[in-house]
């Protein structure tokens, strides 16, 4: 042994308690911790959508209107940047250097560090509310998780809680896709060459790339934001010259290949689980990798499908118009593949199964409903009313967070060496359908009838279609409490033990290991042929 | 998929590392530290010099550590191509930050600007507003704009000098002539100074003479929002070749393992293409 590897943590073994947490370089504990850290968010955002959904079963006030504003905000600030995204980030740290046979991520301790700034930037973003209660300040941030000026310039203390939390979810996120950009072009073993990579590691790969492109954007945005709040500049006021629309612009630039970062991680992973449960490869693999880097090319020069209705010149409106429906061109292809790789499978529908097929169908809604958007002049209409909410919650529940759920039914077995409860599973499943289905679907008739989006009161008419929907997201919301139970059961070590198998169709070098891993995977890299 | 014959290379993966989350930590302090400062709340300047106190202790040990391990030889070529694809990727996403910076520039510039005036010829935003770029101040405050063929002309001078100085220390370095290295650098780190000092007299000059600030109107606004974030890029960067340069001194690289150097140096190249930007768009144009 070479006298300097003395310092190297594979001939170590690691601190145990607490500090083995705070400390630690290897990319399993750091993708537990994203993935522990992304649970506990969704329960905290999926809370604050309870409150949203009982002010609105009955139309009148119960929560003041201006923490209805904080509320609706926070939700989606906290679902977005402390949920979704952490949750794909955890499955690549824990997946990636796993399925390409590295040793670990590239940069481990910068791993740790861009693990470690979430919760204080999450702590950031609720703060607000406690100091509230203490008589300092009014509130958490209460513009929409959107931020237009000039509402976010005059809002109280919670904006700016907010602003340096976007700062460090902005280095994090940074962190962990430079992170993740280094290991899948340095970290591969011997013979894993690119045209080998598994699918989940390329959407992975281009979701880090945008991150790379469009996050940067957005913090010189926020900082903009910031000094036009408390130096007197005026970026975002048409007083000294300047201009509220550049704000959306910034956000939209970020904010539309947003979403596609949080798809397509998510994409990624379907094709796999499809896969192993319809006993059959992966159809279209090329195709897939084509279809992530057209998304990921186009999802940067559409972003102003979101400012039809804020005076954009005709041809603009044309061009975004086009360029959008253009976008669902790839996504058509991923769907085309999906089905192509399950048909004429032998299925079997175990609970990782049943989300993969639910997330075809939801986000297959959330696209379709994309597309009626993204007519320049039907959105005249649609834009900021509940249509666009069904929209997106198709799109972001059912692809994003039904994709997350299938690949923890997924890989739990794998991570944790034991098996989930398989009837708790089904019942998660159906009852999170269910739920979701009654909760969204009123949500597209309210909005064409007129129902506007961040209202905590309503007119009458709309009685009956909204106490649907609640009814509807109180039991989506405790479907997940059958997931939460299910996973406690599973780390509480109940439940038969899983083999290195784990499914009888599943391929992969993850699948060649122990389930759980060793601490350190490939010590030495296996060759891959 | 079968595998077969490990490989014998070996990656370093550093140990188990204090710092990280404590830099976390030290961010969280000046962060609630700022937003408690701007809303007039006592906590905010102590909070800020706790996180900064912990950030300069942090800086300090966790690059005194790597450091460390860099001279211990655990970095071979593996890691250093690791550490190279970094420093590549982390400067693309500053290329992103800036050019979303410029992006902002060339929007007021040529749409909201001229836009404004175009809603009603009958309109006046506010006294002496015309839509002509450098716009009049809100309020119609008048200002005057910086010459760019004075100290920016000059500051644009000493940044190309610097860009060559430090070329010639990385040559020196390479060719194991390490007095070049060091004088080079000296150099390099002695014209940045520089440059900061005729920058801060330059904002000096547009707040007391020229009456161009951070609430002139967009025009100000974009002015110094633009050159602050790269007169901050600047101060980082000799920030970092003033290390390198200590360690030039103690005798740590050698002609073929540098990356430290390498690195620092493709920043510096970088803030120096920012700058010819921005003395064409910002000053010149
Ligand atoms: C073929 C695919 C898609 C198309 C054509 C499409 C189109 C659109 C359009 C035109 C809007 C703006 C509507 C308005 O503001 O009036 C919109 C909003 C939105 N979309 Fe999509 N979309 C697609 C897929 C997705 C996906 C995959 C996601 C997320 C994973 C998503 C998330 C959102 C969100 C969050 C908003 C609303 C943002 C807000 O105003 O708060 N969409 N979509
Ligand atoms: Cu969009």
């Amino acid at each position: 042994m070479n006298a300097a590897h003395a310092n190297d943590a594979h001939h170590e073994e690691h601190p145990s308690g607490f500090t083995r947490w705070l400390f630690t370089t290897n990319h399993k504990d750091i993708g537990r911790l994203y993935i522990i850290f992304s649970v506990l968010m969704f329960l905290v955002g999926g809370f604050l959508a309870m409150l949203i959904r009982t002010e609105l079963l009955q139309p009148w006030l119960i929560i003041p209107p201006e923490v209805y504003n904080q509320i609706i905000t926070v939700h989606g600030l906290v679902m977005v940047f402390a949920a979704v995204m952490p949750a794909t980030t955890g499955l690549a740290n824990y997946l990636i250097p796993m399925m390409i046979g590295a040793p670990d991520m590239a940069l481990p301790r910068l791993n740790n560090w861009g693990f470690w700034l979430l919760p204080p930037a999450a702590v950031l973003l609720v703060m607000p509310f406690a100091l509230k209660l203490f008589g300092i300040g009014n509130g958490a941030i209460d513009t929409g998780w959107t931020m237009y000026a000039p509402l976010s310039v005059q809002g109280g203390i919670g904006v700016d809680f907010a602003i340096f939390a976007i700062y460090l979810m902005g280095i994090s996120s940074l962190l962990s896709s430079i992170n993740i950009i280094v290991t899948i072009t340095n970290m591969r073993a011997p013979g894993m060459s690119f045209s080998k990579l598994p699918i989940f590691v390329w959407s992975w790969l281009i979701t880090a790339f945008l991150l790379v492109a469009v996050f940067p954007p957005l913090v010189g945005g926020v900082t903009m934001l910031f000094a036009d709040r408390h130096f007197g500049t005026h970026f975002f006021s048409a007083a000294g010259g300047g201009d509220p629309v550049l704000w959306q612009h910034i956000f939209w630039f970020f904010g539309h290949p947003e979403v596609y970062i949080l798809l397509l991680p998510t994409a990624g992973i379907l094709p796999h689980i499809l896969s192993t449960f319809a006993r059959k490869p992966i159809y279209g693999y090329r195709a897939q990798v084509y279809a992530f880097w057209a998304i990921g090319m186009l999802s940067v020069v559409i972003y102003a499908h979101h400012m039809f209705t804020s005076g954009l010149p005709v041809p603009a409106q044309l061009y975004f118009m086009y360029s959008t429906m253009v976008i669902s061109i790839p996504v058509a292809l991923l769907f085309f593949c999906w089905f192509a790789t399950i048909w004429q499978g032998s299925m079997t529908f175990e609970t990782p199964m049943l989300f993969a097929l639910g997330y075809i169908v939801l986000f297959g809604v959330g696209g379709l409903s994309g597309l009626i958007l993204s007519d320049a002049v039907a959105d005249q209409q649609y834009h900021n009313s509940y249509f666009l909410v069904a929209h997106f919650h198709y799109a972001l529940f059912g692809g994003p967070v039904m994709g997350i759920i299938a690949a923890t039914y997924y890989y739990l077995p794998k991570i944790t060496g034991r098996m989930y409860n398989e009837t708790l599973g089904k019942w998660h499943f159906w009852q999170t359908i269910i739920g979701f289905n009654l909760t969204f679907i009123p949500q597209f008739f309210l909005g064409i009838a007129g129902m506007p989006r961040r209202i905590p009161d309503y007119a009458l008419q709309f009685t009956h279609l909204n106490m649907l929907s609640s009814i509807g997201a109180y039991i989506l919301g405790s479907a997940q409490l059958v997931l939460v139970y299910n996973l406690i059961q599973v780390l509480r070590g109940v439940g038969k033990k899983a083999t290195a198998q784990v499914w009888e169709g599943a391929q992969g070098l993850e699948f060649t290991v122990a389930s759980p891993p060793p601490y350190h995977t490939f010590e030495t890299q296996p060759v891959i042929q | 998929m079968s595998t077969t014959t490990p490989t014998k290379v070996h990656y370093y993966v550093p140990r188990p590392s204090p710092y990280p989350v404590m830099l976390s930590l030290a961010l969280f302090f000046v962060a609630m530290g700022v937003v408690l400062k701007v809303n007039a709340l006592r906590a905010g300047p102590w909070s800020i010099l706790l996180g900064a106190a912990l950030l300069i202790y942090v800086l300090f040990h966790w690059f005194g550590n790597v450091i460390g391990e860099s001279e211990s030889g655990v970095y071979k070529s593996w890691e250093d191509r690791s550490f190279r694809m970094g420093m590549v990727w982390f400067i693309l996403s500053e290329v992103a930050f800036f050019a979303g910076l410029f992006a902002v520039l060339f929007y007021e510039r040529n749409i909201s600007v001229p836009h404004l005036a175009q809603v009603d010829p009958g309109f006046t935003l506010y006294p002496g507003f015309t839509a002509a770029w450098p716009s009049a101040g809100p309020h119609g405050k008048p200002f005057s704009v910086v010459q760019p063929w004075g100290i920016p002309a000059i500051n644009t001078l000493i940044l190309l000098t610097s860009g060559v100085t430090v070329t010639w220390a990385h040559w020196g370095l390479k060719t194991a002539r390490r007095s070049a290295a060091i004088i080079g650098l000296m150099l390099t780190v002695g014209l940045g100074v520089v440059f900061l000092g005729f920058q801060a007299h330059e904002f000096y000059e547009a707040y007391t003479r020229l009456g161009l600030t951070l609430s002139s109107g967009v025009y100000g606004a974009t002015f110094f929002l633009l050159t602050g974030f790269h007169g901050l890029h600047v101060t980082v960067g000799v920030i970092m070749l003033s290390v390198i340069l200590m360690r030039c001194i103690k005798g740590h690289f050698t002609p073929d393992q540098h990356f430290a150097f390498e690195a620092v140096s493709w920043y510096w190249h970088f803030v120096d293409v920012v700058w010819l930007l921005l003395f064409v768009f910002v000053y010149w144009m």
